[in-house]
């Protein structure tokens, strides 16, 4: 009850920190689709290339959080960035990178031999091959990373809260060194509905552009 | 037309080429089906014309003009491509999978989709039900129908085919081939058909390349490939039993005796029995005042009774169209056990007879010649 009271009365910041959260994931994530996806395209002409970027996205993943917040302090700090939005920006965009540029390497690799020898023998050039044939079958794998991304950022961005980045895990944070249980449950409350809203959005968004053609409900056929 | 001069492949760290001096020509709106068995190096063959295989040496020739004259993927732009397969796009709908090259060359679009509609039509599937269709919604049989539509979309004259009716079951098969049959028939393409079947390539072949460990091996007519295998390896490839295979590539008019003597109804039995003694025949048929068949009269009823043949004649227990298959003309007399059928038009009327000992003489004639 005492929970839902402070919900109720605090609710306006509640969702400013919430939009503070999104910032900090949306644009990172952004980001990071703009990097991992063109990266995973590139490693899928070349199998060494694409070892050693998995295995240095993969090291990149095992940092804990709060140690890559402190390591990025005094480096960020010569442009004057040490702590806050920046930072946390900068993480989420690494961790990002692993899921997505794999799913897409794996996405791409897996496209049927026998498609893109007729798409060759077609005559398609090879961005005409990727833009026609390859990407759009990739398309739903590549969500389902950027879904990924998306949940587990959610959860690291809380963190972010102790660099001064803002966002949902202030309330954590401050619950914990206030000895504040509504705080506190608030803050773990907030982060795992919008972790699971985000997840359900961006399922919807993978539905709407995968095409009819790969969706697994078909219609009978004649 | 496509001609290779002395082409041969040699792939990185293979001891033997996969393709060695092959040097052929298919004549402009022919079928030629390359065959052999496996690492036989047919498809290399017909993957070098496209370049999706660079040859080691030698030059391949389409119309006379030289392939590496042009950018791969615009010579690829002119040759449809058809594989076993048959690699539909399963993003696309058939209207969008049949019209990529059109897309990509920049038709414009109601001219492509019209042409896709005009295409479905030709292998009798609905365009009102299938052209907003996904591939996963057809059943194998359909895929690979638009896989040739696909190919042919953009009218190329010329057609390279790896194995297409190869994983579609053997009844659907018949009826694809017959309709291919039926299509090229008027589209008149060069057609460069890869295939391990020799029952197929006897069928849609106007020449047949045989290969064996690259080198090709016999290059010539179907019929000639079986009436005369120019070694042991082809023949022993198209099997023991290629004289019957023949039978097939045999119209009935081509072992058939023309412009046979024959009787009317009115005529006696002593008039039909000069007739077959004159003519060595044991039985004469009765025809109609069109010409049309309508029985039989055997030398012995003849030679024994008085009277006339419209009386005395018997019916025939069946005949056969001058167009049908010697194959077909052979199982039929086995099936009624007899040893000769008359033959008759699509009018039913009479064209002459066809006998076992005449399809027998006709096989052993090119056998004797060779």
């Amino acid at each position: 009850m005492e929970i839902l009271n402070y919900i109720a009365a605090n609710w306006d910041l509640i969702v400013i920190r919430t939009g503070q959260h999104i910032a900090i994931v949306g644009v990172a994530v952004g980001l990071a689709i703009l990097t991992g996806v063109p990266i995973g395209i590139a490693i899928s002409q070349n199998k060494r290339a694409a070892a050693s970027v998995l295995y240095v996205a993969s090291i990149i993943i095992t940092i804990p959080s709060i140690a890559l917040f402190g390591m990025m302090i005094p480096v960020l700090s010569l442009v004057g960035h040490g702590i806050g939005y920046v930072p946390a920006v900068i993480a989420v965009l690494l961790y990002s990178q692993l899921p997505i540029i794999r799913n897409t390497y794996t996405a791409i690799t897996n496209v049927e031999p026998a498609l893109r020898e007729a798409a060759r023998g077609m005559g398609l050039t090879h961005f005409q091959r990727l833009r026609e044939v390859e990407l759009p079958l990739a398309v739903p794998v590549i969500m389902a990373g950027i879904r990924v991304a998306v949940v587990m950022n959610i959860g690291v961005t809380a963190i972010a809260a102790y660099i001064g980045a803002g966002g949902l895990g202030v309330f954590i944070s401050r619950g914990i060194s206030q000895t504040d249980p509504r705080q506190l449950v608030t803050g773990a409350l907030a982060v795992s509905v919008l972790a699971v809203a985000a997840d359900f959005a961006l399922l919807g968004l993978q539905r709407l552009i995968t095409s009819p053609g790969l969706r697994d409900t078909a219609r009978a056929t004649v | 037309m496509i001609r290779l001069e002395d082409v041969t492949k040699v792939f990185p760290g293979a001891a033997q080429p996969a393709v060695d001096h092959v040097t052929m020509e298919v004549p402009a709106g022919e079928i030629c089906v390359l065959l052999g068995p496996s690492g036989c190096g047919k498809t290399t063959t017909m993957k070098m014309v496209n370049r999706l295989i660079e040859p080691s040496s030698g030059k391949i020739y389409i119309d006379d003009k030289d392939t590496n004259d042009y950018d791969p993927v615009q010579l690829r732009r002119t040759l449809g491509y058809v594989i076993q397969q048959i690699g539909l796009f399963p993003n696309k709908t058939i209207e969008d999978n049949i019209c990529i090259v059109p897309d990509i060359l920049g038709w414009d679009r109601s001219k492509s989709r019209g042409r896709a509609a005009e295409l479905l039509e030709m292998v009798a599937l609905d365009p009102k039900i299938f052209l907003k269709r996904y591939p996963k919604e057809l059943s194998g049989g359909q895929q690979q129908r638009i896989g040739v539509l696909r190919a042919i979309a953009a009218d190329p004259p010329v057609l390279l085919m790896d194995e297409p009716f190869g994983a579609i079951d053997p009844i659907n098969r018949a009826i694809i081939q017959d309709e291919f049959l039926k299509m090229q028939a008027t589209m008149k393409k060069t057609i460069m058909f890869v295939s391990h079947d020799i029952d197929e390539a006897v069928k849609m072949a106007d020449r047949i390349a045989i290969f064996s460990e690259g080198r090709l091996v016999q290059y010539d007519t179907p019929d000639n490939i079986l009436a005369h295998p120019k070694n042991r390896f082809v023949s022993d490839f198209v099997g023991s039993d290629r004289t019957l295979k023949r039978l097939q590539l045999l119209k009935v008019t081509d072992a058939m005796m023309h412009d046979p003597p024959s009787v009317r109804a009115e005529d006696t039995l002593a008039t039909a029995a000069a007739l077959m003694e004159e003519n060595g025949h044991t039985s004469i048929i009765m025809v109609g005042p069109a010409g049309r068949v309508r029985g039989y009269v055997d030398l012995k009823t003849a030679k024994s009774t008085k009277g006339k043949v419209g009386e005395n004649h018997e019916t025939l227990p069946t005949t056969i169209n001058v167009t049908e298959d010697l194959r077909t003309a052979v199982s039929t007399m086995f099936r009624h056990d007899v040893a000769w059928l008359a033959c008759v038009d699509n009018d039913r009327i009479f064209k002459g007879y066809v006998t076992l000992r005449g399809i027998t003489h006709l096989l052993g004639e090119a056998h004797r010649d060779g």
